[in-house]
């Protein structure tokens, strides 16, 4: 019958202890980034849905220009770096800021380690780091959006709605929610609001990260005999790491 | 690492000792699953009050267009029309709030909020949930959710009433409608903490059912109420979520003037600036959560009413195994079946087929619960008290809705009566009618353990049958009016030639609705007037296996005064041949039932013994 399994054999299922030796805490971390991912996927779907459905650059890449008409080319978008003016390095700044984001997770790896050793002065050392790559990441994010909303190069001319009215043969520079310089607006809204959603998991992540350097630093963890928060704070971090990459491909290489 | 989890796992076993009550860390922020398990009811029947008083209302307009409503207006006010009819701005309101109160405050937080609750660290023999804090955060969030909810009723320009999916560009744009005003922000928002409460709820049950099961308590040996419980919360923290994802860009497309649901629309003439955008992607996002949603609201009732057939009918559930399983190929396949209620939004016929197929085969896995439920009940020494005469009516109401789920699955017969009253009364019956079922019936069942006190049988009785055939003849009659043509949502059909001959047939619904709304308030007395006043109850009223019944009659914070129970065995030993009682609970040990043992059972006797010796060994060496 139904009871003939796993008791015999001190099953880790067979209750009175945690299967696979994860904590519930550990357990609930995991859960809430299945849920996670889930919104991510929606937004990334919402993406792929507008995306497809709007009109596509059909003509020769090195004519192209931006217009309201078509979907942009986002190497043509994103081409600026910080300093360098009247040339075009186009993706250069968001490898950048992916190789941050990556090494920030490599430093994270470190700090969960060196809490399994139960070496604080690691530990510290390590998440230190890790914040200084969240914000370092952060302060790359805000350079491109401040970029992004203050345009270059030449005005988009199209029509728009302002103020309660139409206007006609507008000079669109740059961007905001309702239109912008670089193609139709869900363009810049879609870029607006899932890189803005997760940069808001990456600032969280960044807050999160500093209570529990403190929490190391003050001996808590070292007190309470395990790290085991540093693991389920990597968790996040590293699932953060994940979704960017996602976001990356989605918004920067297709 | 190994001692390291050790203790976690029991890291709650001192819960009752360290507590200094006060009135607030009581009953309102409390951390006790059984008094938060209390909040959600009370919250969610105070929902179901007025849910279904709406209902009661827009029947009357529905059943007598003509008739005089000015005395409602004491309560209602200027919804009443100077000429005495209900305004049909908040008629729309009226259906919409039904609906949004229903599926999420009631049959979603009232059913899982309660019993998931309640009875998770009970049954699987836990002194709490996982995390107690976010337990009581999850109420909270679904409080403040009802607050801001409950704050939209009054508004001047009426609740959201673009229908309880909220579709844009209706809801998206606050000119269309009044209440698609500062109503629908509310609903939004309201929404949102709602998804926030359900996460943080369904989070702790899956880990609490993972990681706090007591000794013994195998997957195998998991109630059917646990496994439902763990499954629907599987479904809520994969589903919602993405709800999560279309409220949040819905409110950009409200309020910060994006366009992702919007495109090429003209109101009064005049050109909206919103282009590029597509309604049915909403549509998809919210079926994704929607379809899914109807399973969480399904689920708990189908596990609570496996747990008292078998009790009730003094048998073994039939087919234990079959139950998890075909549960499990529900919640895998409310995931793929979103677009059935897409047939007629201009989805490709192909797709469409597709979907139609996969929603055909669920009627596969819901086919074998009902037979296992008849085969339960087959032979059986039934018991009919309140909670399983409830139980056997949902079984009822579900297979009758459960069958018109195969006509609508068919995208060919769906494009006919998508949208009509046909629709209405096929949720109604195998969503709302069994849930609200498996939810009474829990509330039947498990009172004693709640309150430590019985519900007067005989007004279960009065309550049952008033309940059983109103829901019938509200919901059958409604078939006959949607195969007419009757669309839903409509304030009146009294312009429509077509539907004259139909008169009487609403009328008789509406009265029927109405009578079967008041037969509720016996239940609320009983409900009420039992926690106080009731008949003490006995530790195990219903001659019940499972472990909540070797918890004293009130237990208090802990649950178990001294050592958590081990478990032995499944819950189902009902009338086992051999076996002095026609019971034997989970916590009685193979070796203490040598006459009803099955060969295999004996096997067991040796590795209990191995298990307890060593268990004095481990006890012996951590110097316990």
């Amino acid at each position: 019958m139904a009871t003939t399994a796993t008791v015999g054999n001190k099953s880790l299922w067979a209750g009175g202890v945690a299967p696979l030796k994860a904590s519930y805490g550990k357990l609930m971390m995991w859960f809430f980034l299945l849920s996670d991912a889930f919104t991510f996927s929606g937004l990334l779907i919402a993406y792929a849905f507008i995306r497809w459905s709007a009109p596509a650059y059909k003509g020769n890449p090195d004519d192209f220009v931006f217009s309201t008409e078509y979907w942009p080319i986002p190497e043509k978008v994103y081409d600026a770096f910080p300093g360098v003016h009247g040339q075009e390095w186009p993706l250069v700044f968001v490898g950048l800021m992916t190789f941050i984001l990556i090494l920030s997770s490599v430093t994270m790896v470190l700090a969960v380690e060196a809490g399994q050793r139960m070496d604080k002065k690691g530990v510290v050392k390590w998440m230190l780091w890790t914040i200084i790559g969240g914000i370092a990441f952060l302060s790359c994010q805000a350079w491109e959006w401040a970029h992004f909303i203050s345009g270059s190069g030449v005005a988009t001319i199209g029509d728009v709605f302002l103020n309660g009215r139409w206007v006609e043969d507008y000079e669109i520079m740059g961007a905001g929610l309702s239109f912008n310089q670089y193609g139709p607006p869900a363009f810049a809204a879609l870029f607006f609001f899932i890189t803005g959603f997760h940069g808001f998991h990456v600032f969280s992540g960044v807050v999160i990260n500093i209570i529990t350097f403190f929490n190391a630093a003050n001996g808590m963890y070292e007190k309470r005999g395990h790290y085991e928060m540093i693991e389920k704070v990597g968790l996040y971090w590293h699932f953060v790491d994940l979704v960017w990459v996602f976001v990356f491909t989605f918004f920067y290489l297709i | 690492m190994a001692t390291a989890t050790h203790i976690d796992a029991h890291a709650h076993d001192d819960h009752d000792h360290e507590h200094h009550e006060t009135f607030i860390t009581k009953y309102i922020f409390s951390l006790d699953h059984k008094t938060i398990a209390k909040q959600f009811l009370i919250t969610g029947i105070i929902w179901a009050i007025i849910g279904a008083g709406f209902s009661a209302i827009f029947r009357l307009q529905l059943g007598f267009p003509e008739a005089d409503l000015s005395w409602l207006r004491p309560l209602l006010g200027k919804w009443i029309q100077p000429e005495g009819s209900l305004d049909p701005q908040f008629y729309l309101a009226l259906v919409t709030m039904h609906g949004t109160i229903m599926v999420f405050f009631v049959l979603t937080a009232g059913l899982s909020g309660t019993f998931s609750n309640f009875l998770i660290p009970l049954q699987i023999g836990a002194r709490d949930m996982a995390s107690g804090f976010m337990n009581m955060l999850s109420y909270w969030f679904f409080f403040l959710s009802s607050v801001i909810m409950f704050i939209s009723l009054f508004l001047e320009t009426g609740p959201a009433s673009g229908g309880w999916v909220v579709y844009p560009p209706l809801s998206a744009l606050p000119q269309a409608m009044d209440g698609s005003g500062l109503g629908m922000t509310l609903w939004l928002v309201a929404i949102v903490f709602f998804i926030v409460s359900s996460l943080l709820g369904g989070i702790n049950y899956i880990t609490t059912i993972i990681n706090l099961r007591t000794k013994g308590m195998t997957f195998s040996r998991l109630p059917l109420t646990i496994w439902s419980f763990f499954l629907t919360a599987v479904i809520g923290v994969l589903s919602f979520p993405v709800l999560f994802a279309a409220a949040l860009l819905l409110v950009m497309d409200r309020s910060f003037g994006t366009s992702f649901y919007l495109s090429e629309i003209y109101i009064g003439g005049e050109a909206l600036p919103n282009v590029g955008g597509s309604p049915i992607l909403y549509q998809h996002l919210f079926w994704f959560l929607g379809h899914p949603e109807v399973y969480i609201v399904l689920l708990p009732a189908l596990g609570i009413t496996s747990e008292i057939i078998a009790t009730n009918s003094r048998k073994p559930i039939f087919g234990y195994k079959a139950m998890i399983i075909s549960m499990l190929g529900i919640t895998v396949l409310s995931f793929v079946v979103w677009a059935h209620h897409m047939f007629v939004s201009g989805l490709s016929p192909f797709l469409g087929s597709i979907f139609m197929f996969l929603t055909l085969i669920i009627a596969i896995p819901s086919a074998v619960k009902v037979f296992n439920y008849l085969t339960t009940l087959w032979r059986g020494n039934i018991v009919f008290t309140p909670a399983m005469l409830f139980s056997i009516g949902l079984v009822s109401v579900f297979i009758s809705g459960g069958i018109t789920g195969i006509f609508l699955g068919n995208s060919a017969i769906d494009i006919q009566l998508h949208d009509t009253y046909f629709v209405v009364a096929h949720f109604h019956l195998v969503m709302g009618a069994a849930s609200s079922f498996g939810l009474l019936a829990g509330v039947y069942h498990w009172f004693p353990k709640m309150f430590g006190r019985m519900l007067d049988r005989k007004l279960g009785y009065i309550h049952f049958w008033f309940t059983f055939i109103g829901i019938y003849a509200v919901f059958f009659p409604m078939h006959y009016i949607g195969i007419a043509g009757f669309p839903r949502r409509y304030y009146s059909f009294t312009n429509f030639d077509a539907f004259s001959g139909f008169t009487d047939l609403n009328a008789f619904i509406s009265v029927a609705a109405i009578l079967t709304f008041f037969g509720q308030f016996i239940f609320l007395f009983n409900f009420f007037y039992s926690i106080f006043r009731g008949k003490k109850a006995p530790l195990n009223p219903w001659k019940s296996n499972t472990l909540e019944w070797t918890t004293p009659r009130v237990a208090g914070h802990g649950n178990w005064p001294g050592e958590i129970p081990t478990v032995y065995r499944w819950p189902y030993d009902y009338s086992k041949p051999g076996a002095e009682e026609d019971f034997i609970p989970q916590t009685v040990p193979f070796s203490e039932t040598m006459d009803s043992n099955l060969p295999h059972e004996n096997d067991m006797i040796a590795i209990e013994k191995e298990e307890s010796a060593s268990e004095i060994v481990v006890d012996g060496a951590k110097g316990h």
